[in-house]
């Protein structure tokens, strides 16, 4: 299985406690950045009802989403007690600034499938 | 149509409460069967003591009978004990061996008396104090001169006593300890209430124990430890209460001392709840329907699948109903060394009052004779209100704090039927208390529901819990105490809201380190309240944080359900034009907005809109004239008016002007819920004014101002503020009432809540009476509104925050 490291962008272009989204094959995926400058990468959906994660609150490593509050944890992407559900995570690395994302190519199957 | 189903077990007072909040709920969820081992259908078990005392009948006490079951298709087993639950299976196994399949269970077996293991104990003629089967025995012992023992002396005890003794039975209490309630009274109070009780004719043996029953055939005597021997033709057991987890071990259920339950009233296996006396939740059994009734809504709602509530526990206060003896308690009953306590003895009249403060709060209370304040101090108690100011009248009750707007010597018991409870509503006691009565009220909300008594300015309340508490004889849940703004902090909003003055905190991070967050961030609840403070405090100088702004405020539109946006632009006072128009159909049409509505407040609305196409749109609208209408905001909504005199036969003031003069000067400004006003020409009201946050009715000779009304989840009317002769005047109030509630109220309190919280009269003494305070309120918001008034779509249109709309990057 081979992988491919791409560049999203800066940090600095991300505020903290904040987002931004970036695609991969027609799937939207959030990139958030927390207040000690972690990065973390999950996809923009919420396990409840497909809630746009990157539109949420950042607080500590979790987001809560912006539909009906769930708080889904960022370095897992597990939603938090009482709720259940998961979304799927990538790799991300900062080096000198600058963002990038792991993409796992599983030859035919979707990035998503190999989360 | 096939519904999961839902299978009760327990007909009991829990149970029956969960299934009528999750009807309210969710009436046609489930199928619905329950199954109760008492051959009666769900009565109010509290009651059995007036029933005993022969001042209520079995039909009185009734709560639903079996016309409720059919109406609401709900299957009841009569009579039916159920063994345990195959919870592999997925079913109930009744004790004749049929197996019921479910989907949910719902487990509320409640409690039975607790037989202690004594040589005697199983004779005939030893009964419980538990359900009506235990009274019917009793009723058919007593006799005028017969004899009977009551082992223990607590709540049930006494009333059990109580009960006897009017049949004319001679009762002897023996209890183990040096006083009767002690659990729930101090010595002092004990020996009132003993004197009072033996007054009575009930004898009363302290330090007493239990060695053994006698009898051939059936109970005949007690005999103590130290040899005396008391004649009995009835022994009542009321030496406590165990859970009824039988159910739940025989279904290998986790059990401790009762079911064990999480918040959510979930037990160990996640399709099988479990309410009432039979739980135990954080460590704690419950014996008194107030916290039962709180598990009974929470439970529901997760039942109802909305799984947004949670139960945390709660704090129980307790009476004992026997008619004519006033006892209440809560909380501590004996000082620690770092408590202070105030006592109010008046042995000649059997009054005994004692308060115990911690800090200058109450934690406790204990009072015999005179218990008209108990839901006072218990109100207090919970919400942790500092009573310095009330320190020296506190003992004499709320009456002499001038609170209670009733005079000193409103006895509530003794009031006539005709006496007026609620001033604002103008509700009588005779009509609450044929309310309660008729329609088996248990809460304060009930009744405000019900009769509105208690539902305006709120100084009512202790007398509606008075008469809740002497009609029902029980406890009654009231609503929930002041708590901490969120997980993260102990704080309340108060002490934060004046915290962040006194402190002079400028920032999120030193309010945190003030309070000592214990959360790094924060979160999505604390983080936009403490955002939403600092601005209100700090309009001048404070840096908006978008960070902790939801989404909707961070950018500046309602985010929908498929992620896409709405855009409301304001249209001031409700009133257009073709051009006007004209520029929002070319919009729609050059962006293909997919559908463009009618609000419900009098504006034009855009959904469907991408967020990076945002910008665009808001340029072309702001080129038009328009700017946003705050329709995602904690802000001002909508001014919606009427025609009015311009136009209208009945017009009696230009109410559209007004309406928009209003608008232009309001709009922009945050505040901790959205705010809406109205104002309508005449008193037919056609722009539905009260029931807007803010609302003004035009007359001839004037405007009246109404506030605090809501059209939403809990419709509530406005209270009338007062007449003003001018615009001028309206203008100012309207100033002053919003800066008022951006400065006092708890972010996310509409002011309906907020006014019901501190009382209309609170605003009116600020807004009225004061009238250099008002002047200064008007000043701080105008002086706050040159910070909030420019327009957010045409700032970003101009590329602020343009990170929020790019587009986002394809990876490739
Ligand atoms: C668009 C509109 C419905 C419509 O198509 O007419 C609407 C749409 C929403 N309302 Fe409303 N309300 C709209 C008029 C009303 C009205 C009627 C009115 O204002 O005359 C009410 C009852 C009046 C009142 O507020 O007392 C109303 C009571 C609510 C409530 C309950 C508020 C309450 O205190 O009980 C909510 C929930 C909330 O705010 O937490 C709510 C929340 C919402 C939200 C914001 C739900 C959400 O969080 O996403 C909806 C946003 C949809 C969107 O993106 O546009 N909406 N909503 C109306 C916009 C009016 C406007 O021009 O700004
Ligand atoms: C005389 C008396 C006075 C009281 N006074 C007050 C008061 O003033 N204030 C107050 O707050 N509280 C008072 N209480 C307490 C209050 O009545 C209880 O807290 C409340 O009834 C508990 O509700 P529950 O649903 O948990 O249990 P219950 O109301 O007891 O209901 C449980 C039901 O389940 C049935 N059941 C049990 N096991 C099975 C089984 N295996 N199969 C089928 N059915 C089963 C039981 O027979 C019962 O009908 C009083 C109680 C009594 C007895
Ligand atoms: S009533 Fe309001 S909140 Fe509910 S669906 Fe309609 S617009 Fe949305
Ligand atoms: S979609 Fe995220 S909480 Fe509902």
């Amino acid at each position: 299985m081979s992988s491919t490291w791409f560049t999203v962008g800066q940090l600095a272009d991300i505020p903290r406690l904040g987002a931004k989204v970036v695609h991969w094959q027609g799937t939207p995926i959030a990139i958030f950045r927390t207040q000690t400058d972690e990065v973390f990468a999950l996809e923009d959906h919420c396990p409840h009802k497909q809630g746009p994660l990157s539109q949420g609150i950042v607080h500590d490593r979790k987001v809560t989403c912006p539909l009906h509050g769930w708080v889904i944890a960022l370095d897992k992407g597990t939603a938090m007690a009482p709720d259940e559900g998961c979304t799927p995570g990538y790799s991300v690395r900062v080096t000198d600034g600058v963002i990038e994302i792991e993409m796992k190519h599983l030859d035919a199957l979707p990035p998503t499938a190999t989360a | 149509m096939i519904r999961p189903r839902l299978i009760v077990i327990g007909n009991g007072m829990a149970g029956m409460r969960t299934v009528e909040e999750l009807l309210k709920l969710k009436p046609d969820l489930y199928d619905i069967t329950v199954f109760g081992d008492e051959p009666y259908t769900n009565y109010n078990r509290i009651m059995l003591s007036p029933v005993l005392a022969k001042e209520q009948t079995i039909p009185d006490i009734i709560l639903n009978d079996e016309n409720w079951y059919a109406e609401h298709g709900i299957t009841l087993h009569k009579g039916v004990r159920v063994e345990r639950i195959e919870r592999k299976k997925c079913e109930v196994i009744t004790r004749d061996g049929q197996a019921h399949p479910y989907d949910r269970v719902l487990i509320a077996t409640g409690s039975r008396a607790f037989i202690p293991p004594l040589p005697g104990a199983d004779l005939p003629g030893v009964v419980g104090f538990r359900s009506i089967a235990d009274v019917d025995t009793m009723l058919a012992v007593c006799r005028e001169g017969g004899h009977a023992v009551v082992i223990g002396g607590g709540l049930l005890g006494l009333e059990a006593a109580a009960g006897l003794v009017s049949h004319g039975m001679n009762v002897t209490v023996l209890h183990r300890n040096g006083n009767v309630m002690d659990r729930q009274l101090d010595g002092v109070a004990g020996r009132i209430l003993e004197k009072t009780l033996e007054d009575r004719g009930i004898s009363i043996r302290l330090n007493a124990h239990t060695a053994s029953l006698h009898g051939t055939g059936r109970v005949e005597s007690v005999r103590l430890k130290d040899g005396t021997e008391l004649q009995a033709d009835l022994v009542v057991m009321a030496a406590g209460i165990r859970p009824n987890i039988d159910v739940a071990l025989n279904s290998r259920i986790y059990c401790e001392n009762g079911i064990v339950v999480d918040d959510t009233l979930q037990t160990y296996d996640p399709k099988i709840y479990a309410v009432g006396e039979c739980v135990q939740h954080r460590k704690e059994c419950y014996g008194l329907v107030a916290p039962l009734f709180e598990q009974a809504k929470v439970c529901a709602n997760h039942l109802a699948l909305y799984g947004i509530a949670k139960y945390t526990g709660s704090m129980t206060s307790t009476k004992l109903k026997v008619t004519g003896v006033d006892v209440f308690s809560a909380g501590e009953i004996q000082a620690k060394p770092y408590h202070e306590e105030m006592v109010l003895a008046d042995a000649a009249r059997g009054v005994y009052k004692k308060v115990i403060l911690n800090n200058n709060m109450i934690e406790g209370a204990v009072m015999v004779g005179d218990t008209m304040d108990g839901a006072w101090y218990f109100q207090l108690m919970r919400d942790k209100t500092d009573v310095t100011a009330l320190r020296d009248h506190l003992l004499f009750g709320q009456a002499h704090v001038g609170n209670s707007g009733h005079g000193a010597k409103a006895r509530v018991a003794s009031l006539p039927d005709s006496a007026e409870i609620c001033g604002c509503n103008g509700v009588c006691k005779g009509d609450v208390v044929k309310a309660i009565k008729e329609h088996k009220l248990f809460t304060l909300d009930e009744v405000r529901a019900r009769t509105k008594a208690s539902a305006s300015c709120g100084s009512c309340t202790g007398l509606v819990e008075d008469l809740l508490a002497s009609t029902l004889g029980g406890d009654y849940s009231a609503a929930p105490s002041v708590k901490p703004m969120c997980g993260c902090t102990d704080a309340t909003h108060d002490e934060v809201r004046t915290g962040i003055i006194r402190h002079e905190l400028k920032t999120i991070r030193t309010v945190f380190d003030q309070f000592s967050w214990k959360t790094e961030d924060g979160c999505a609840k604390c983080r936009p309240a403490l955002n939403y403070y600092l601005l209100c405090a700090w309009p001048d100088t404070y840096q908006d944080d978008a960070q902790s702004r939801f989404i909707n405020e961070r950018v500046h539109a309602n985010i929908q359900k498929d992620g896409t946006y709405s855009v409301i632009p304001r249209i001031w006072g409700g009133v257009t034009s073709p051009s006007e128009l004209k520029a929002m159909a070319e919009v729609a049409e050059r962006y293909a907005i997919p559908t463009v509505k009618f609000t419900g407040g009098q504006r034009l609305d855009l959904l469907g809109v991408k967020k990076e196409q945002l910008p665009h749109v808001w340029r072309d609208l702001s080129a038009a004239g328009f700017v946003s209408g705050h329709g995602y905001g904690k802000a001002l909504r909508t001014v919606k008016t009427c025609v009015g005199k311009e136009w209208c036969r009945f017009g009696t003031q230009d109410s559209t002007a007004l309406g928009i003069r209003l608008e232009k000067l309001t709009w922009g400004s945050w505040m901790p819920h959205k705010f809406k006003i109205a104002v309508s020409g005449c008193p037919r009201n056609c722009a539905e004014a009260t029931v807007k946050d803010l609302g003004v009715v035009c007359v001839d000779s004037g405007f009246e101002l109404h506030v605090g009304g809501n059209a939403g989840i809990k419709v509530r009317v406005t209270d009338f503020l007062c007449k003003v002769a001018t615009e001028d005047e309206v203008v100012e109030y309207t100033q002053a009432f919003i800066q008022m509630y951006r400065e006092e109220a708890h972010y996310l309190d509409r002011t309906a809540p907020w006014i019901e919280r501190v009382g209309l009269p609170y605003i009116q003494r600020r807004l009225i009476e004061d009238s250099a305070g008002r002047k200064a309120l008007a000043a701080r918001f105008i002086h706050s509104q040159q910070f909030s008034q420019t327009d957010p779509w045409t700032e970003r249109a101009e590329g602020k925050d343009a990170h929020e709309f790019a587009e986002p990057l394809v990876l490739a």
